[in-house]
Order: structure tokens, then sequence, then C-alpha cells
């Protein structure tokens, strides 16, 4: 087997595996940005990936077709938003330890989307979805010798959506004026209070992006990756996302680097038993890299990870 | 409704957010087409009904008691222990690990050596955070969560490499190492309870004795409180950091014995979290992390999850309802602000 032969397995198996994790991570950078800490994004995730799987499913019977998974997708970052206002209310409004509702958010959504599943479905996970999120070559793009086959070919749209987010999330946090205002929400309320900004609105409208983003990430694995919803379906994609968005010093661009690295590891565990000198590497150190990458990243040894300086606490008017 | 007042708030807060979880519960029923006073019904003959149930609500609390237990530790000392679940996967692992590889040992030799390795196990597995922590002022809550995934993906490579027995497991331990007993398996309908619930009660008398009755525990709880200030009066805030961690996961490690040791006698290959630990945060917050609190919370969640299962055979309302139910309680618990707001509220205008 070649370099290029591998390389053809390994880079779109990467990017494939990394565009949940991309969206999900952007919508951490949202709420951490604006000083809300987001434990909750595995469960924001989970209510996504069960929201997908159900409206594809009635999309299908509803006979929407093809259209199905992308309708599916809508009503997911609709669904995320909504349930990550609990996590807002909670944390924003009556002042709960951030982490402390976060985890109560992840607690909620498993407990709540498989109630639900069970109620709906009478069993333990969804059916399979039928039509899923297809694979595409795009367009003249493909054609392109090396770059072609390796980034265009026969890939997800779901994948260039997540990138072309992320540079666009890119735009608004340091490009815009509301970016500037969540940014200066999470550094240092009282100043932005005092400049005329609405601390407790920002960081609302920031968590609600938060949820609409994990919750399409959750549903983009659904209806591409996993292709039904089961307690297993999310286990740690949120976490991975959260460690990406850290990984990723709270950048939008390197919380998508991060996350592009992490579908790496992740497609690696996968597709690394065809690639030679990779199958003595046994598959557990490829599952816990992003973790301990995360946790290295943190100490500083592999470059300093600053939080926003206001993260999880809470904004008392009129408190010094 | 003076009584949301004075020393009473400290009791008023988890109980009214019981209360609350439970509405929300039975509202969530009625919108989904069950009848919640049915439900609930069932819920409440399934916790006291017979010995059976009674004996597996023992077991269900046991681990629950320990895992709460770690989460209290930490919190009484300002930090955050979200690392109980892979603290406990770690102690899991090396109670049985213990429990296989010694023979011929007296029961009273070898149930104290197991138990001790799973909780020198968590607390090394919590080492980590405490120490980068302490060291290098990293936040504990993302080490620990990333800890827990790490302990997953490592306890199951070390059982697929060294211990796989048939069936994705490690073997039954050695009898000489089980809490299991053919005699409160007799007297409670043939439960699966065992003699873990004596070393949960042990952790909870230690935990006490430790924070209120030791020097350490003063400093601990005194770090807890201001590590500015204790660092002023003299006393090694980054050992304590670490000292809280390592006591913390040594409770979570010695939770996880409970399972290794008493309810299966062997570890399975995990496809997920045990949940356990992650319960431990509710236990903590609703018990407001004293030891005899984190008995109570973990006897009303080890019941809420027994009953459940008598709620589904009865009402078909989805045993999921019960984690429903826990995680509103711990919104209301961490959102007591509004709880205080509303008793301020109501006695400025002097009625209810």
């Amino acid at each position: 087997m070649d370099f290029m032969q591998i390389l053809q397995l390994v880079i779109p198996a990467a990017i494939f595996s990394a565009a949940p994790l991309i969206f999900t991570a952007l919508g951490g950078v949202f709420s951490e940005r604006s000083g809300v800490v987001n434990i909750g994004l595995e469960g924001l995730m989970l209510m996504g990936a069960f929201t997908g799987a159900l409206f594809t499913i009635l999309g299908e019977q509803w006979g929407m077709g093809a259209a199905s998974p992308w309708f599916s997708l809508i009503i997911a970052i609709i669904v995320g938003m909504l349930f990550s206002l609990l996590h807002a209310v909670a944390s924003i409004s009556f002042r709960a330890d951030q982490v402390v509702s976060g985890v109560a958010l992840n607690f909620l959504a498993a407990g709540l989307a498989i109630f639900l599943v069970k109620k709906i479905f009478d069993a333990g996970q969804t059916p399979i979805i039928q039509e899923r999120i297809y694979k595409t070559d795009v367009p003249l793009l493909s054609d392109i010798p090396f770059i072609g086959p390796l980034f265009f070919s026969s890939a997800y749209y779901t994948s260039y959506i997540a990138i072309a987010l992320a540079i666009f999330v890119w735009w608004v946090i340091f490009k815009t004026p509301f970016g500037l205002r969540l940014r200066s929400v999470g550094e240092h309320p009282m100043a932005a209070d005092t400049m005329g900004i609405n601390v407790t609105k920002m960081r609302y409208i920031a968590v609600m992006l938060s949820g609409g983003f994990a919750g399409l990430g959750g549903a983009v694995y659904a209806t591409s990756i996993a292709g039904n919803f089961s307690h297993a379906t999310i286990s740690g994609q949120g976490f991975m996302a959260l460690a990406a968005m850290i990984f990723g010093k709270w950048h939008p661009l390197g919380a998508m680097g991060a996350a592009l690295f992490f579908g790496l590891a992740q497609s690696l565990s996968i597709t690394g038993q065809q690639i030679p000198g990779l199958k003595e590497i046994p598959e557990v150190y490829l599952l816990i890299s992003p973790y301990v990458l995360t946790i290295l990243a943190l100490a500083g040894l592999v470059g300093r990870a600053d939080a926003p300086k206001a993260i999880g606490q809470p904004y008392e008017k009129g408190k010094r | 409704m003076t009584f949301l007042k004075g020393q009473w708030s400290g009791i008023w807060v988890p109980l009214l957010s019981v209360a609350l979880g439970l509405l929300v519960g039975g509202i969530i029923m009625l919108v989904s087409g069950y009848n919640p006073i049915v439900a609930y019904a069932a819920l409440f003959n399934g916790i006291f009904s017979n010995t059976y149930v009674l004996g597996e609500t023992v077991r269900q609390m046991t681990p629950l008691i320990l895992s709460g237990l770690a989460v209290a530790f930490a919190f009484r000392t300002g930090l955050f222990n979200i690392g109980v679940e892979g603290q406990l996967l770690v102690g899991w692992l090396a109670s049985v690990y213990v429990g296989l590889q010694f023979e011929g040992l007296s029961p009273i030799v070898h149930i104290p050596l197991a138990v001790i390795a799973a909780a020198v196990a968590g607390a090394l597995w919590a080492f980590v955070p405490g120490f980068l922590k302490a060291r290098y002022h990293v936040h504990e809550v993302i080490t620990t969560i990333m800890m827990n995934y790490v302990a997953l993906h490592v306890v199951n490579a070390i059982i697929r490499t060294y211990l796989l027995a048939p069936g994705e497991r490690t073997d039954q331990i050695n009898e000489s190492a089980s809490l299991q007993s053919a005699f409160l398996e007799s007297i409670t309908d043939f439960s699966r309870l065992h003699y873990g619930f004596v070393v949960a009660i042990i952790g909870a008398i230690i935990m006490w004795f430790l924070l209120w009755k030791t020097t350490m525990g003063y400093e601990l709880r005194s770090v807890g409180f201001n590590k500015y200030a204790s660092e002023y009066a003299g006393i090694n805030v980054q050992r304590n950091i670490i000292l809280s961690m390592v006591i913390s996961g040594a409770f979570a490690g010695a939770a996880g014995a409970m399972e290794g040791l008493g309810t299966y006698g062997y570890m399975t290959v995990m496809a997920d979290f045990t949940g356990v630990g992650f319960d431990g945060i509710a236990v903590a917050l609703l018990g407001a992390n004293g030891a005899l609190g984190v008995v109570f919370a973990s006897a009303l969640f080890g019941g809420l999850k027994i009953g459940a299962l008598n709620m589904q055979s009865v009402a078909q309302v989805p045993t999921q309802l019960v984690e429903i139910v826990i995680a509103m309680i711990i919104f209301f618990v961490a959102s007591s602000y509004l709880i205080h707001w509303i008793s301020n509220r109501v006695n400025k205008r002097g009625k209810i």
C-alpha cells in the first residue's frame, strides 16, 4: 500500500468523523466566549442526534425523500436552542453553578431522549433511517489531481458546511460588533455592562447559539455516521468537542483544527487496521489521544490555553 | 414561609427540590399520556413492597453512597470532582485484579486488601487532576472529564489484553475476596444484597471523622472556604488540593470495589460508563455535601431507581423517567437562588 492510498483512506475518514465535532465545538466557542461554561454540550448533542434520527424517519413517512435528513437538521437546531434555554435560565438568571447546571443538562438529555424513544417507538432505539446524508463528489474540484481525490471526492456536504461555518464563526466573533460584545461579556462583564451592553441578553444568545450548533452536530452524527439513535449513539462526542474547543484555545479555527485532528484519531482507530505500521499500535492509544492531548494542552505543555476571564462566574449587576 | 430562612433553609432547599422534581416528572408523564398517580403509586410500592426490593435498594445505594462521598469530599474543599466515574472504573478493575490474583487468603485479609487496592487505584487516578490543579492551575472539571474517558478505554484495553474470559469479561473473583453473602441473599428473598453496605457506612463515618475531627480535615475545609486566607494562615494550599483529590478518588475507587467484589464479582468490557459516578454528583448536591446527607440522598436515588422497575412493569412508564426526575432535582438544588428569591419575596409581603 503506497503513501497516496493511505492518505486517500485516512483524510476523507478524518474529515467525515470530524464534522459533528466541529459543529459542536463551534457552539462551545460561542457559549464560553460569553463566559458561560457549557459542560452540557454532550447532552445538547444527544438531543440533536435524537431529533435528527426521529425527524428523518418522520420526513421519510411524510414523503420528503432525500430532503428528510436536511429537514431534520433544521429541527435539531431549533430543539438544541430550546433545550439549551434550561442551562441558560439556570446558570444566568438563577445563578446556578454553571458546571452543575451543565451536568444536569446531560443527565436530563440522556433520560429524556431514551424516554421519548421508548414512548414513540416502543423499543430501546429508533429504526435505522433510510435516507442518509449522501456522499458526493464535489463537481470540478474533485477532478483536481492529488487534492481532488483527497479532499473533494466521495465526501459529505455536511463536512464542507462545518468547515465553512468555522470560518464564518471566526468572522462573526472577531470581525463584527456582535462578536466584540460577546467577547467583552466573557472577559469583563462589568466593563461591558458599563458600556451599555446587556450582559444577560448576550449570554442568553450565546448559550442558545451553542445549543443550536451542538444540536446540529448531534443530528449530523445521527444522519451521517450512526444511522439511528440509541443510548450509545452519543457517548463522549460532546466532551470530545469540548476538548477540541479547549485544545483550539477557544478560537473557532483552532477548534476546527483540533476537531479535525480528533476526527483523524477517531478514524485511525477504525481504518488503522488496514494501514501497515499502524496495526502494531494498540487501538487504545488512538482512542485516548484526544483526551490526553487536552490535558497536556491545559497544563501548558503543548502551548498555553487561556480561558475567557469571566468564565464560570454568574454576573450580578452592581456587585464588585 | 419563615421556615425557608435561618438554619432550616439547608434542609428545605433539598426537600423542595425533590418535590419540584417529582412534580416535573408528573407533568412529563401527563403530557406523554401516562397516569402519574398510578405511576408514582407503582414507584413507591416498588420501593417498599417486599424484602427483595428492599435488599436491591440497599445494594443500589452502596456504591452511590461512596461515589456521593467522593464528590462531597472534594466539594467541601472547593474542588469539583466529575472524575468519579473514571476513578470508580479503575477501582473496580483493581479490586477484581486483587480478587483474581491471590488464592488461599482468608477473607479477613483478602477483602480489605481488594478494597484498599481499589481505593489506591482511584486515588492515583485522581492524583493527576489534583496535581495539575495544584501545580499548573488547570481547572479540575475538564481534566477529570478527560480522565474519565482515558479510564474507560484503558480499563477495557487491560481487560482485553490480560484478563479476558469468555463473554468479554474477566473471570469470577475468588470466593475469599467476595462480599457476596448467602445469608443476606436468603433473608432478602434472593436479592443481590451484599456486605458492601458495611463498607459504605464505614466510608461515611471516615469522611465525617476526617473532615470534622482532625487537623487535616480542618485545613482541607479551610482551603475550601478561602484558599488565600488559608495560605496566609500558613496552610500549604497546593498540598491540600492534591490531598483532597486523592481522598476523593479513594472513595470513588472503593465505590468501584462494591461492584467488583459485591454485586458482580467480575468486570465486563464496558461499552459505556456505569452512571454511578455521575449519580454521585446528584447525591452529593442533594445531601448538602455532608456524610449523613449523602446516605439519605443515596437512599432516595437508590430507591427511585429500583422503584422505577416496578413503575415500568405496572404503569408501562419507561425507567428513564426517574433519570429525568433526578436531573430536575439537580437543576432545582443548583438554582437554590430561585427558591431563596421566592421565599424572600413572600416574606417581604408578609404572606404566603
